[in-house]
C-alpha cells in the first residue's frame, strides 16, 4: 500500500505541470481558443513532442505504456490549465477504443498515427434520447454487400469537428436497449452520407452533431461487432480521467479563492480574516481533498477487469467528483463576489468546466443510482 | 501507487482480524455493535486481553510496551479493531496520559504508572474542560497552590468522561495565576480517592451517563505527582491532543455500522419489501458510503505521508479526518433510526427495577439513544468549528 509516484510518474508530472504553468496561463488560453479550430495547433504539436498522445499505447506502437495513473497525472494538469486541445477525445476515448475494442492489426496501423499527432479521433455514442445509457443505440448498421450502411444521428460528439476518424456505435442486431448487437465502427467523416456540424460547448471546448444518412462503409470499418463490454471499460477509464481533470480544476478554484480571501480587503481588513469565510474556505478544501482521494481510487480501479467491482468504484468516484465539483465551483464564484461572475476572470471558467464534467458519461444521480443498485461499496460483513 | 497491501501487511491484517474476532468476548463486541454502554469490567477485560498480546499500547515507546509498527500497521490495527466491534483500549490511558508520562514524566513516575496504565490496573479520566473553559481551554481556572511538598487543588472540571469508573484523573491546573494564560498551567496526576473530590453525574440526552462534573475542594496532592515541569502543562496538553489523530476518523467503526445497517434493513419491511430494497434508502446509504470511501482514501494518504513525517509531527490533514469522520458517523446513526421505524420510539434503557419485556426487536432499542448520543462526536476533542479554525490557520494560512 503506498500513494507515492514512481520515478517515471514523478518526471511525467513535472514535465506536464511545467508545460501547463508555462504555456497554459489563462491569458494564453484565450489566444488558443481564438484560433480557427478552437484550440492551439502549436500546443497540439507540443503535446505530441512530449509523447503524451501515445500515453495509453504500448511502446512498440510509439506509445508510453501508461496506466490510468499516468493518465490521471496528465489530466489533473490539464484540468488546471483548462486545456482545449482534443486530447481526451483522441487519446483517452479514441485511444482507449483502439486498445480495448480494435484488432491488433487496426491498433498497429492507427496507434502510431495517434501517438505522432497525425490523426485525431472522436467517439460518437450519444443519441437524442439515449442520455447516459451506452446500450441505448437506435442508429442502425445494415449489411449491404461486403459493407454496411449506417443510418442515424449522434449528438454532442466531443471534438467531433476536429476528428479525422470517428468511432460510431450502430446497432447490428437486437432491440433498442439490448446489450448485445452493438457494432462499433470507425468511419471517415468525409464519407458520403455523413454530415457534421461543429459548435462550441459551455466550457469553451468543441463538439459536433453527426448525421448518418445511408452512409456506406466497408466491412473493415467495423471495429467490433458486439462492442458494449469494451466500450463500457473505455468509458470507465474515461470517467477516471475526467475525475482527475476535475480535481485539477477544483484545486485551481480552491487556490484562487484562498488567494483572493487573503488579498481582497473590505472594512479595512482582508476578507479572509472573517470566520464565516474561513470556514467556508475550509469546507472547499475538504471537498477538494475528498474528490482527490476518489479520483485516485478511480485511477487505481480503472484497470479492474471485474466489471461490477470496476463499476462500483468508478460510479462512486463520479458521485464524489460531482458533489465536490458543484460545491467547490459554486463557493468559488460566491466567495469571489462580482469578479467571479465575469468572463475575464478564470474562476468562472473552471466552474463551467466542472459543471460540464458532471454532465459527461453519467451525472451524479445516475452514478449514485448505479452504485446503490449494486449494493454499495461496503460488504454486509468484513 | 498501489492500493494493495504487501503480503506482510496483508498477513498482519488477517492476523489482527482473527485476533480481534476470537480473543475479545463476543458479548462485549455485541454491546459495542449495538451501541450499548460498556461496563467498567468490560473495558478492563478487553484491554487486558490486548495488553497480554502487547497490543494495548502500540503507540507507546517500545521500552514501555509499544510496538515499532509502520503507519500502515497502525492503520490496520485500528481499522480491524473497529470493524470487529472490539472496544478501543481506554483512550485516557493509552492515547492520552500514557504517552505524556512516557515523554515528560520522571523515571520513577514511568515505573510507577506506565505498566499499570497499559494493563488498565489504573483506570484514568481526563480533567481538562471546565464550565467556563471549553473550546477556549487555556482560560481554565482550577488552581493548584503549592504548600510544602503538596499542591492544594480547588476548582471544578466538567464533561469528565467515565469519571465514575476512574481510579485516577490527570488534570490541567493553574499554578501561576500571574503568568500569561498558557504559561501558568501544570499537568498533574490525582488519585480519585483523595479527600475533597466529589463526582456528580451528568445525564446526557440519550439517557446515558458518560460524563460528569468533578469538584475539587482543598484536594491535597503530593508534588511528586506533577508531570514534567511546573507551568509547562500547556505544552504537554498540546502534545497529548496532537497524538493519534488518524484513528479519529473512525472509518472502521463506520464500516461496521454500514454492515449493521444493511443487515437490519434486510429484516425491517416497508410495505412488500425490506427497507434495504427501497431505492431511496439505497441511495441515501450509497451516498454516505461514497463519502466514507473517500475518507478512507484520505486517511490512507495521511498514513502514507506519515512515513515521511518526523515521528510525533502531526499532519494537519488529520483535522479533515475528524471533521468528515464525525459527520459520517452521525449520518449513519440517522439511517439506523430510519431503519427501525416506529420502534425507535420506546425508551427502554436499563434502569433499576426494569423487568419489562422489550418492545419491538432487540436491535431497535439503542437506535435512538445512539443517534442522540452521537451528536457528541462533532463536539468533543475540539468541536468541528474548532477543527475548521485549525485548518484555516494551519493549512490555509488564513
Amino acid at each position: 500500500m503506498d500513494f507515492d509516484f514512481s520515478e517515471d510518474q514523478r518526471l511525467l508530472k513535472e514535465s506536464v505541470d511545467r508545460l501547463i504553468a508555462g504555456e497554459y496561463t489563462f491569458e494564453q488560453r484565450k489566444k488558443y481558443m481564438a484560433e480557427p479550430v478552437g484550440y492551439s495547433t502549436a500546443m497540439w504539436s507540443q503535446l505530441t513532442e512530449l509523447g503524451l498522445l501515445g500515453l495509453p499505447f504500448e511502446e512498440t506502437l510509439g506509445g508510453f505504456g501508461g496506466t490510468a495513473v499516468e493518465t490521471a497525472i496528465v489530466m489533473e494538469a490539464f484540468g488546471r490549465g483548462l486545456v482545449l486541445e482534443p486530447f481526451f477525445a483522441t487519446v483517452i476515448l479514441g485511444g482507449g477504443l483502439l486498445r480495448r475494442a480494435a484488432s491488433d492489426a487496426l491498433r498497429g496501423a492507427l496507434a502510431p498515427k495517434v501517438a505522432s499527432g497525425k490523426i485525431k479521433l472522436a467517439f460518437a455514442h450519444i443519441e437524442r434520447h439515449s442520455r447516459y445509457d451506452l446500450s441505448d443505440v437506435t442508429t442502425t448498421a445494415h449489411k449491404d454487400g461486403s459493407g454496411y450502411v449506417l443510418d442515424g444521428a449522434k449528438s454532442v460528439v466531443l471534438h467531433g469537428d476536429a476528428a479525422d476518424r470517428i468511432f460510431v456505435t450502430a446497432r447490428l442486431a437486437g432491440e433498442r436497449r439490448a446489450p448485445d448487437g452493438i457494432g462499433l465502427f470507425l468511419i471517415d467523416p468525409n464519407t458520403p452520407g455523413v454530415t457534421r456540424r461543429g459548435y462550441r460547448t459551455q466550457d469553451g471546448l468543441r463538439a459536433a452533431e453527426l448525421t448518418l444518412s445511408s452512409a456506406r462503409v466497408t466491412a473493415d470499418d467495423l471495429v467490433h461487432d458486439n462492442a458494449l463490454a469494451p466500450i463500457e471499460h473505455v468509458v470507465d477509464e474515461a470517467i477516471a480521467a475526467l475525475c482527475a481533470e476535475a480535481v485539477g480544476a477544483m484545486h485551481a478554484m480552491q487556490e484562487l479563492t484562498l488567494e483572493y480571501l487573503k488579498t481582497r480587503k473590505q472594512f479595512g481588513r482582508p476578507i479572509g480574516s472573517f470566520q464565516a469565510l474561513q470556514h467556508r474556505s475550509v469546507d472547499m478544501l475538504v471537498a477538494v481533498e475528498q474528490a482527490r482521494s476518489m479520483a485516485m481510487f478511480a485511477a487505481l480501479s480503472a484497470g479492474e477487469e471485474n466489471p461490477i467491482e470496476r463499476r462500483k468504484a468508478i460510479s462512486a468516484a463520479k458521485v464524489q467528483i460531482g458533489r465536490s465539483g458543484r460545491h467547490v465551483g459554486q463557493e468559488a464564484v460566491q466567495l469571489h463576489g462580482g469578479i467571479g461572475m465575469t468572463t475575464e476572470y478564470a474562476v468562472g471558467h473552471y466552474f463551467k468546466r466542472v459543471t460540464m464534467i458532471d454532465q459527461l458519461f453519467g451525472d451524479t444521480d445516475t452514478h449514485l443510482g448505479k452504485l446503490a443498485r449494486l449494493g454499495g461499496l461496503f460488504g454486509k460483513a468484513a | 501507487m498501489d492500493l494493495n497491501f504487501t503480503p506482510e501487511e496483508a498477513a498482519f491484517r488477517d492476523d489482527a482480524r482473527h485476533f480481534f474476532r476470537t480473543a475479545i468476548p463476543a458479548a462485549i463486541r455485541a454491546k459495542v455493535a449495538e451501541g450499548e454502554g460498556l461496563t467498567r469490567d468490560d473495558m478492563i477485560t478487553s484491554q487486558r486481553i490486548l495488553n497480554a498480546r502487547g497490543w494495548a499500547v502500540p503507540n507507546w515507546p517500545v521500552q514501555w510496551g509499544g510496538q515499532d509498527w509502520s503507519p500502515i500497521q497502525v492503520y490496520l490495527y485500528q481499522d480491524e479493531m473497529q470493524q470487529a466491534d472490539c472496544p478501543s483500549p481506554i483512550a485516557f490511558n493509552t492515547s492520552m496520559v500514557g504517552p505524556v508520562i512516557a515523554q515528560f514524566g520522571s523515571d520513577e513516575m514511568k515505573q510507577r504508572f506506565l505498566p499499570a496504565t497499559a494493563n488498565a490496573d489504573i483506570f484514568w479520566c481526563q480533567g481538562f474542560s471546565e464550565p467556563g473553559s471549553g473550546s477556549d481551554l487555556a482560560s481554565l481556572r482550577t488552581k493548584a497552590e503549592r504548600k510544602g511538598d503538596k499542591y492544594v487543588i480547588n476548582g471544578q472540571k466538567i464533561w469528565t468522561t467515565l469519571a465514575q469508573y476512574a481510579d485516577w484523573i490527570f488534570c490541567l491546573v493553574r499554578t501561576d495565576p500571574a503568568a500569561k494564560q498558557q504559561e501558568g498551567i501544570s499537568f498533574i496526576l490525582v488519585d480519585m480517592k483523595t479527600p475533597g473530590i466529589t463526582v456528580r453525574p451528568i445525564i446526557t440526552i440519550d439517557g446515558g451517563r458518560e460524563v460528569n462534573e468533578v469538584f475539587f475542594d482543598n484536594v491535597e496532592v503530593p508534588t511528586e505527582n506533577l508531570v514534567g515541569q511546573e507551568n509547562k502543562g500547556w505544552d504537554y496538553a498540546k502534545f497529548l491532543l496532537g497524538n493519534e489523530r488518524t484513528g479519529i476518523a473512525r472509518v472502521g467503526n463506520s464500516k461496521a455500522k454500514i454492515a449493521r445497517i444493511k443487515e437490519l434493513a434486510s429484516l425491517e419491511f416497508a410495505g412488500e419489501r425490506p427497507v434495504i430494497e427501497d431505492p431511496r434508502f439505497q441511495e441515501k446509504l450509497a451516498a454516505i458510503e461514497v463519502e466514507l470511501k473517500a475518507l478512507e482514501m484520505t486517511q490512507l494518504r495521511v498514513v502514507s505521508d506519515e512515513r515521511k513525517l518526523k515521528k510525533g509531527r502531526q499532519n494537519p490533514a488529520s483535522s479533515i479526518l475528524k471533521l468528515k469522520g464525525s459527520v459520517i458517523q452521525q449520518q449513519l446513526t440517522e439511517l439506523l433510526i430510519e431503519v427501525v421505524g416506529p420502534y425507535a420510539i420506546p425508551y427502554q434503557r436499563d434502569f433499576e427495577g426494569n423487568n419489562e419485556p422489550v418492545v419491538g426487536p432487540d436491535y431497535a432499542t439503542e437506535a435512538a439513544p445512539m443517534y442522540f448520543n452521537y451528536r457528541k462526536v462533532s463536539i468533543y476533542g475540539g468541536s468541528n468549528e474548532i477543527q475548521r479554525n485549525i485548518i484555516a490557520k494551519a493549512i490555509l494560512g488564513l
